[in-house]
């Protein structure tokens, strides 16, 4: 079932909120829409990685001269051909990015720090000769102790990934190195003070393992470079250009000298907002002055591209017994991997963002450990600490004997609260989507045998950024649109739906592509949930910048003053005292004099979209545990979110559902193993369990419309918002079938059996 | 004069100062201020903070104007995935 | 090791290759025959992105050697259209919104299509534990449910 609530009701619009094929449909439906393995060049080489099998070792020496003697084999890369980088921040776009280590983890320098951490790179004239060759370099390890766990690696004497990393954020700083590399504070008012007025007081340790974004298309690009050093990438990415961005830094190049193509993308969810392959493939192609296409097999993507952070949180939360929250405190410790940057920061702002709270304190740790650089993912940090605060919400509900939808609607931030991170929030509809939870029939279904039900709420910031977007009337009328932000959802037919409500004309007349680095200013990344915001920003004034062209192309011809003239219902048209004394003009038309009145007419916003407004969820889960084997299996969920304003609303459904089922997956199944070795044990989609169409139901949705006030069509962005509520959500449901409240996910049979028989020797279980 | 929070870290390249009014009617202005005053907090400023005006997030707008009353929150930048 | 040579038929059209012994089925569909439609997401036989038809029966091109397709008759997600016309299953994943990156797209057809030769009239249980071998980490899997379901009705006549 899905369904709307809208703040407006009636429906003023001819597209937006609709539900047309999708302009790149046909394409991906049929096989002939290209992702990034699918390019081929002419005359490529295969490009192969060479991976260091030790969690965490110094490289001595690396010995390459027999690969390079292996015919067939074109160029070896090592650390050698990667200029080092200084250690500062760097603004690449909108992220500030310390390249010094963004070069050791594209390609190992001192050291290995991770099983599965890139040390050469070859490339040859088959694979099979590529793989051959990376089996005779030769690397002299120095073995060291690693450390894998996040409170082990904080720990004073564990092992030391950087000799220089001093904790940063703290007063005074300390005069030895460690593994934290940050510890950050967020916070108001007086939490001890607050919590001494409390009736109620839950506080609870929880655990979060690592876990991959998980998209089913490997990273895959395939990079050219010529005699003259200009270079082309085709690549599939959720930002091109950070790919060039950061290609031209690393390898010290112009960055005009680059091209890079977005190929279509098969995922990304974060975990390609970032560089492997791409500055390898490129030295490689410089160096063997041939094309070299690498694509990653999926263990290669485990082991050695992003996870997000496996964490350890407590959370500690006081009400009175009127059901106010009087303090709310939350200690983070995440996960970064090789390099300090895991998404703790973004954490400690959102794990109360949804509450009205006079009295919060979060501190949060930034740690490293011989495990792969996190990347982005979905909401990144998000999910986790919201995982602890929702679950311990509902505990405290529950002690206080409140309705957990209650409980949330007396503490629930609205216009006009200070956010827990600071400002004071704008219209946003939180209170909105509690009360559709609330009127919805799920909330009231009777639950059956050993089922439970749990909800749990969730937020994002949404962001805007550089964007920028052209878009050309053709000779015939019919129109070119053109944007930079990768599709990886239904983009096209949003950016398509918001020009032809603009220009009053059918979405087939105008044509959606995504345009290289070569064709359009600088864009942002997809990512943050931008893409619909921004470039549909940059949409609508462009397709307002060809209104008006087009309006003083025909006031020309009219022989009237500019602001007589006026686009309505697809035609240029003499405004007021004017109207009925010139035939109105079809973009047709008008495409057809543009040569003659002063050339092509086209419109070309370049912008940084601000304005971005938050998304906030409430989800409802039921579970059913099976009482002999633990599996916890979800029967129904709905997932009800402000959208603002949903262009269109199966894209805007299906981000709730796709977000819905990444959490479900985080919740129950899936987890990096490791052994004590510091190696990866499940580095595939066998033992790395990720939902499959039999573990899940109907995801149902209620799209909540709120509008954003600072964008054209009112919208929000809603792609991370909905991974956020979906672990506690389960966590809250499991409780309340079980009588066992998990704090260690994933709540996997297993963990789960052994959870319930020891309630059972206690006679807390409820099966 | 504009209100200004810090949010987070950077009270600690201003000796723990948390808040502050500040004659200022941009961004630009108002880092240029802010940066006079503690100069260890200027390039924190520059790159890897977001500035609310208002409730309104900023991200990278220099030339953003501030009102004579306006509530100023300056925050870490923030992304996503 | 000289190549091996192979013939077949994918999508109705005789074809000929040469490839070594251990290209699978999948590496000779997608860089010698230049058919990019089935995907490699994992080579494990895990995600089902490289589902193809192999006289008629659904397998994991990955999972296949180039040399076990000598006279087999193999369909791919290229030879599912007819002409301009679409697949009902085409067209209701278009309707339904079934695909957001459409990187599992490919697999998910050819699998559905396998699944209604041998089902026209699947429960949604059917089709779930059916598409069980096809990974989507974009959709949650609802509307690739009710695109099939949908698909099968108006293949049914319903």
């Amino acid at each position: 079932m899905q369904e709307k609530v809208k703040d407006a009701p009636g429906s003023e619009f001819t597209w937006v909120g609709t539900r047309p094929v999708r302009p790149d449909g046909v394409d991906k439906v049929t096989g002939r829409a290209r992702f990034g393995a699918d390019m081929a060049m002419q005359g490529q080489l295969v490009g192969k990685v060479l991976r260091s099998p030790h969690p965490h070792a110094r490289i001595r020496a690396i010995d390459t001269s027999a690969a390079e003697k292996l015919p067939g084999v074109k160029a070896v890369v090592t650390r050698e051909d990667f200029q080092d980088q200084p250690s500062e921040f760097i603004p690449a776009g909108e992220m500030m990015i310390n390249y010094r280590d963004v070069v050791r983890n594209v390609m190992a320098r001192e050291k290995a720090l991770y099983e599965g951490h890139a040390v050469a790179a070859v490339a040859a004239t088959s694979a099979a000769i590529a793989k051959q060759a990376l089996k005779l370099i030769k690397v002299d390890y120095e073995v060291l102790p690693h450390v894998i766990d996040v409170v082990e690696a904080m720990q004073p004497g564990a092992p030391l990934l950087h000799e220089d990393m001093i904790t940063a954020g703290v007063e005074p700083a300390p005069k030895t190195p460690s593994n934290v590399a940050k510890r950050i504070e967020f916070g108001a008012g007086d939490v001890e003070a607050g919590f001494k007025q409390a009736d109620v007081i839950v506080e609870r340790a929880f655990t979060t393992k690592p876990v991959h974004q998980g998209y089913i298309e490997p990273h895959a690009c395939v990079a050219s470079v010529s005699e003259d050093g200009q270079a082309d990438v085709w690549v599939t990415t959720q930002g091109h250009w950070i790919v060039r961005a950061h290609c031209a830094r690393l390898l010290g190049w112009d960055v005009g000298k680059i091209r890079v193509t977005s190929s279509e993308i098969g995922g990304g969810f974060g975990g390609k907002t970032v560089v492997y392959l791409e500055p390898l493939a490129l030295a490689l192609a410089k160096k063997s002055r041939r094309p070299v296409k690498m694509v990653m097999t999926r263990e290669e993507v485990f082991r050695a591209s992003g996870p997000t952070s496996g964490a350890h949180v407590r959370v500690k939360i006081g009400a009175r017994k009127d059901g106010r929250i009087v303090a709310a405190e939350a200690e983070l410790k995440y996960q970064a991997g090789a390099f300090a940057g895991s998404p703790v920061q973004p954490g400690a702002m959102c794990a109360y963002a949804p509450y009205d709270l006079e009295n919060v304190k979060v501190v949060g740790y930034d740690v490293v450990t011989n495990r792969p650089k996190v990347a982005a993912y979905r909401a990144p940090g998000g999910p986790i600490s919201e995982f602890a605060v929702e679950s311990a919400l509902d505990e405290l509900a529950g002690k206080l004997g409140m309705d957990p939808i209650e409980f949330r609607l007396k503490n629930a931030a609205k216009q006009g609260t200070k956010a827990a991170y600071g400002p004071k929030f704008g219209p946003i509809g939180l209170v909105e989507t509690l009360e559709a939870a609330k009127s919805h029939a799920h909330w009231r279904t009777p639950l059956g045998k050993n089922q439970g039900r749990g909800l749990a709420c969730g937020f994002w910031f949404n962001i805007g950024g550089e964007t920028s977007v052209s878009l050309s009337l053709n000779e015939d009328g019919t129109l070119s649109l053109t944007a930079g932000t990768p599709d990886i959802g239904g983009l096209r037919a949003s950016l398509c739906m918001m020009a032809a409500e603009e220009l009053s004309i059918p979405m087939d007349k105008i044509r959606v592509q995504i345009g290289d680095t070569g064709q359009l200013g600088y864009n942002f990344l997809t990512g943050g949930s931008r893409a619909t915001f921004s470039s549909g920003m940059a949409t609508v004034e462009a397709a307002r910048e060809v209104m008006k062209e087009a309006c003083k192309r025909a006031a020309k011809l009219w022989e009237l003053p500019e602001d007589a003239v006026e686009y309505k219902d697809g035609a240029v048209r003499p405004a007021g005292p004017n109207a009925g004394k010139h035939a109105p003009m079809s973009l047709k038309e008008i495409a057809g004099i543009a040569g003659k009145t002063g050339g092509p007419i086209a419109g070309y916003a370049r912008i940084n979209a601000h304005g971005a407004a938050p998304s906030f969820a409430t989800h409802i889960a039921d579970v059913e545990v099976d009482p002999e084997t633990g599996k916890v299996t979800v029967v129904r969920y709905t997932a009800i979110q402000d959208a603002g304003r949903a262009i269109h609303p199966s894209y805007v459904e299906g981000q709730y559902q796709g977000g819905v089922a990444q959490g479900i997956g985080w919740a129950l199944n899936e987890e990096y193993i490791y052994g004590a070795d510091g190696k990866l044990q499940n580095p595939g989609f066998l033992d790395y369990r990720v939902p499959v169409a039999s573990d899940l139901p109907m995801i149902d949705t209620v799209i909540v419309e709120v509008p954003n006030p600072r964008h054209p069509y009112g919208v929000r962005g809603v792609g991370e918002t909905p991974i956020c509520p979906p672990m506690a959500a389960l966590a809250n449901a499991v409780a309340a079938a079980t009588g066992v409240r998990f704090t260690d996910l994933p709540m996997s049979p297993p963990k789960v059996l052994k959870a319930l028989d020891e309630a059972r020797a206690k006679g807390t279980a409820r099966l | 004069m504009a209100h200004v929070t810090l949010i987070g870290n950077l009270r600690q390249f201003t000796g723990g100062v948390a808040e502050l009014d500040v004659e200022a009617a941009s961004v630009r202005q108002l880092f240029t201020r802010l940066g006079e005053k503690f100069p260890g907090l200027l390039p924190h400023l520059e790159q890897g903070s977001a500035v609310a005006i208002d409730g309104q997030i900023y991200q990278d707008a220099l030339f953003q104007q501030i009102g004579p009353d306006s509530e100023v929150h300056i925050l870490p930048q923030i992304a996503g995935g | 090791m000289a190549k091996h040579h192979v013939a077949a038929t994918v999508n109705g059209d005789a074809v000929e290759f040469l490839c070594e012994t251990e290209e699978t089925l999948l590496d000779v569909l997608r860089d010698q025959l230049g058919l990019t439609g089935t995907k490699e997401g994992c080579s494990t036989g895990d995600c089902g992105a490289c589902s193809v038809t192999v006289d008629g029966r659904l397998v994991c091109s990955c999972l296949m050697l180039g040399v076990e397709a000598n006279g087999k008759a193999i369909g791919t997600i290229e030879g599912m259209a007819q002409g301009e016309e679409l697949h009902p299953l085409q067209r209701k994943f278009l309707e339904h919104a079934a695909l957001q990156c459409g990187v599992c797209t490919p697999g998910f057809l050819v699998a559905s299509k396998a699944l209604l030769e041998k089902n026209a009239n699947p429960t949604e249980t059917e089709v779930r534990y059916w598409l069980a071998g096809n990974l989507c980490r974009c959709t949650g899997y609802d509307k690739i449910v009710r695109a099939v379901l949908d698909a099968a009705a108006e293949m049914r006549g319903a």
